[in-house]
């Protein structure tokens, strides 16, 4: 946008003008002004601050006493802290695989076999819905005596299973209810990143004679590489930060079988009024993400792309 | 790249712990009448104090009061933010598990130090109720509105068809040895998927339809309806002080026998596993779905047990325990007065009013609570009466001084936090009674 007005500006160059160009980068600030705003109020401000209360004592009501490094002595010491990051690391894996297997299979099934919006539409729903309606939901439906899905167990012959209750099935069922919710908006990101991928691949391949499953795997999924990582950024970082469904089903347990970091954070922070702690844990959260971020980004080359 | 940046802005936003401040100041009023807000978390007792308020409206023609209500998940967390907002409540509802962080935080006022409860006399009320919500100091820091024991609540129905009758609950028995005659009673209720009785040769613990006993949970630290009459019942006490004690009992061995008995029914099948019940147990559901016999609850569920669809309610006292007789915990609701308030003297006039005869005759009117007042008492019983109830078993172990009190201690929260996933670990199976010398230890540690 830039480069295209200071070409007509430097085309039509007539004196006066070049008094213009500059008027453009004052009008730029201006629009840019309201979301820089908003970026220093509640990204900046709130980071530099938890940074600052997670070397503090602060329980809200009294002021924050600076205590060094206790915060983080604490934290490398805490069993429950080392097993949130654990239940998280699972929950995403679990979380992340399965969804994007899905959501691919999905893209793939909108590209190839049906234009119909109304199945694309179909497909977003879930997403539409809050993701404490759906825990609610899900918990009535595995809900291990009232529930459905426990009844339909019993009905074609199997034991219940307490989804929500017990240790072994708590995180996979939580990570499951968000699949179910995400699906449907992973498989739309990965679906507008198909429709990238000329047609005319497809039509060559095909005169080739290759099949579906190698088209897929010659054409489709290497041309996607840029858009699968870029959704794999998004969708792990949002993994990593699950709290409602947790908080609505299982409340972190039973024990400590689902509570996932952020929960723990919670629970320190509004549970305990133990802000400082809660800020040392957060500051844990960023950095984890922080890497974990980078080394997706170096590894799908997400920033490039094999079209050109 | 940007997509990227602004993601790592908004990972970024995690560190920083932003509190909602709820915006509710105290309002201009137009008359020159001052405003005072009032919180509490009970919706059952809601219509009942808004009586009250009504009332004492009348008497003070300047002051108006503004009743919130908000569900008890969200009512700690909005209380806490609002004493950082300064838009807090003039007056709010009070449990002893939580005032203790806010006395040292020193959000609450003396009531002694305020004109209209200068007055305050401890032996208004039911014995021991105010000695609750006196702060270490010595101050008191709550005025009494009711209080709380425990009873079996069961349904007559299936006393009927196991051949028993309510007066086979009375005189009740146990230990943590063999379970008494209580073990007995809960075994014979318990029934299996074939018919076969818990107490009945043959009976399948693992596919059970009605327990004999209703779960309410782990109980967490205080057991309040789940563990902790049976404990006190062998002599056992929280702490080392009545209140405001420095250390936790957890690791004597009466607490603990308690425990693996009381878990230990789930593997004889009178007492519904964990993963039946979750994370959200509801005794009362058990009762009225009709897959448990007795429920022990307390005496703030009175109206929801007899309201059961289908249930034909009695009432019954605990079982005596190795003591000799009953224990319950004691336990109840103060109200008390945020230091922020702007109109202190008339925060103490309404509080001192909620605390008098007039409002808590009201509130025993309306059947939910007992109220700490004698005279509060007297007006629920005669409502309960009335609606055919006998509540008697609450009462009597307050009249027979066979209660303990509810843990008064610092560190309330912690300790939840610690407990709770211990004793779900417990009620799982994953770990036996044993392993809470350990946790004691790290309780004790908290107070040093």
């Amino acid at each position: 946008m830039a480069t295209l007005t200071s070409e007509n500006a430097a085309r039509r160059q007539q004196p006066g003008q070049r008094r213009r160009r500059r008027d453009d980068t004052k009008l730029a600030m201006i629009f840019i002004l309201p979301a820089s705003i908003g970026l220093v109020t509640f990204y900046f401000w709130p980071l530099l601050r938890g940074i600052w209360l997670s070397f503090t004592s602060w329980d809200l009501l009294s002021a924050a006493e600076f205590v060094g490094l206790a915060n983080y002595e604490r934290m490398f010491a805490d069993p429950v802290f080392w097993n949130a990051i654990r239940v998280t690391l699972y929950y995403v894996v679990v979380n992340i695989t399965i969804q994007t297997a899905v959501a691919l299979v999905i893209a793939v099934l909108m590209q190839r076999l049906t234009q119909s919006t109304l199945v694309r539409s179909l497909i977003l729903a879930p997403y539409l819905v809050s993701n404490v309606v759906a825990a609610l939901v899900f918990l009535w439906i595995l809900d291990f005596q009232l529930g459905i899905g426990n009844q339909f167990l019993e009905w074609i012959g199997l034991d219940r299973i307490g989804f929500f209750t017990t240790e072994a099935w708590a995180i996979p069922t939580i990570a499951l209810v968000n699949v179910w919710r995400h699906m449907g908006y992973t498989a739309l990101l990965i679906f507008a990143g198909l429709q990238a991928i000329p047609g005319n691949l497809y039509e060559s391949a095909r005169v080739d004679g290759a099949s579906e499953p190698r088209m897929f795997f010659g054409i489709t999924l290497p041309l996607l590489r840029p858009i699968l990582g870029l959704v794999l950024i998004i969708s792990v970082i949002g993994s990593f930060q699950v709290f409602d469904t947790v908080s609505v089903t299982t409340g972190g347990g039973p024990v400590n079988a689902s509570r996932v970091l952020q929960l723990y954070i919670y629970d320190n922070a509004f549970g305990q009024f133990d802000f400082g702690y809660a800020a040392a844990l957060s500051v844990a959260m960023l950095v984890i993400l922080m890497i974990v971020t980078f080394i997706q980004y170096r590894v799908t080359r997400a920033g490039q792309t094999d079209l050109n | 790249m940007t997509k990227f940046r602004r993601r790592i802005a908004a990972a970024a936003a995690t560190a920083g712990l932003t509190v909602g401040l709820a915006a509710c100041g105290t309002p201009v009023s137009t008359d020159g009448s001052v405003t005072l807000d009032y919180w509490l978390w009970d919706s059952a007792q809601l219509p009942g104090y808004q009586k009250c308020v009504d009332a004492f409206e009348e008497e003070h023609s300047d002051i108006d009061v503004r009743i919130t209500q908000y569900g008890w998940d969200d009512y700690w967390s909005k209380l806490t933010a609002s004493f950082v907002a300064e838009a807090g409540p003039d007056v709010f509802t009070n449990h002893v598990s939580k005032y203790p962080e806010f006395v040292r935080r020193g959000v609450l006022l003396p009531l002694k130090s305020l004109e209209a409860t200068s007055d305050f006399d401890a032996d208004e009320f039911q014995d021991g109720l105010a000695k609750l919500w006196q702060g270490p100091d010595g101050k008191q820091y709550g005025m009494p509105k009711d209080f709380d024991t425990v009873a079996l609540f069961f349904n007559k129905k299936m006393l009927r068809k196991a051949g028993m009758t309510a007066e086979d609950l009375e005189g009740l028995t146990w230990n943590p040895r063999n379970g008494g005659t209580f073990e007995d009673v809960i075994a014979h209720l318990t029934i299996d998927k074939n018919g076969v009785r818990g107490d009945e040769p043959g009976f399948d613990p693992n596919n059970v339809k009605v327990y004999g006993l209703a779960s309410a949970g782990s109980g967490g630290y205080d057991g309040q309806t789940q563990w902790s009459w049976l404990a006190g019942s062998t002599g056992w006490r929280f702490n080392d002080q009545k209140t405001w004690g420095t250390e936790y009992n957890y690791d004597d061995p009466r607490l603990q026998k308690t425990i693996d008995w009381y878990f230990g029914l789930v593997d004889k099948g009178y007492l519904p596993p964990f993963q039946k019940v979750g994370s959200s147990p509801n005794a009362s559901q058990q009762l009225g779905s009709g897959s448990a016999a007795i429920a022990a609850d307390g005496s703030w569920m009175i109206r929801i047990y007899a309201a059961l669809e289908g249930v034909d309610m009695g009432i019954a006292k605990l079982p005596s325990g190795p003591v000799g007789h009953p224990v319950s915990m004691f336990n109840g609701l103060g109200d008390s007065i945020s230091a922020q308030t702007e109109h202190p003297e008339e925060a103490a006039e309404l509080v001192d009013f909620l605390g008098s005869d007039q409002c808590q005759v009201i509130i025993g009117k309306e059947g939910v609570v007992l109220p700490a007042r004698p005279a509060g008492t007297k007006a629920a019983m005669e409502t309960f009466k009335s609606q055919g109830i006998d509540a008697s078993p609450f009462i009597e172990l307050v009249e027979n001084d066979n209660t303990i009190l509810f843990p008064v201690t610092d560190h309330g929260a912690t300790i939840t936090s610690i407990m709770s996933p211990v004793m779900d670990g417990i009620y799982i199976g994953d770990r036996d009674a044993s392993s809470l010398t350990k946790v004691n230890k790290r309780i004790n540690n908290l107070f040093e």
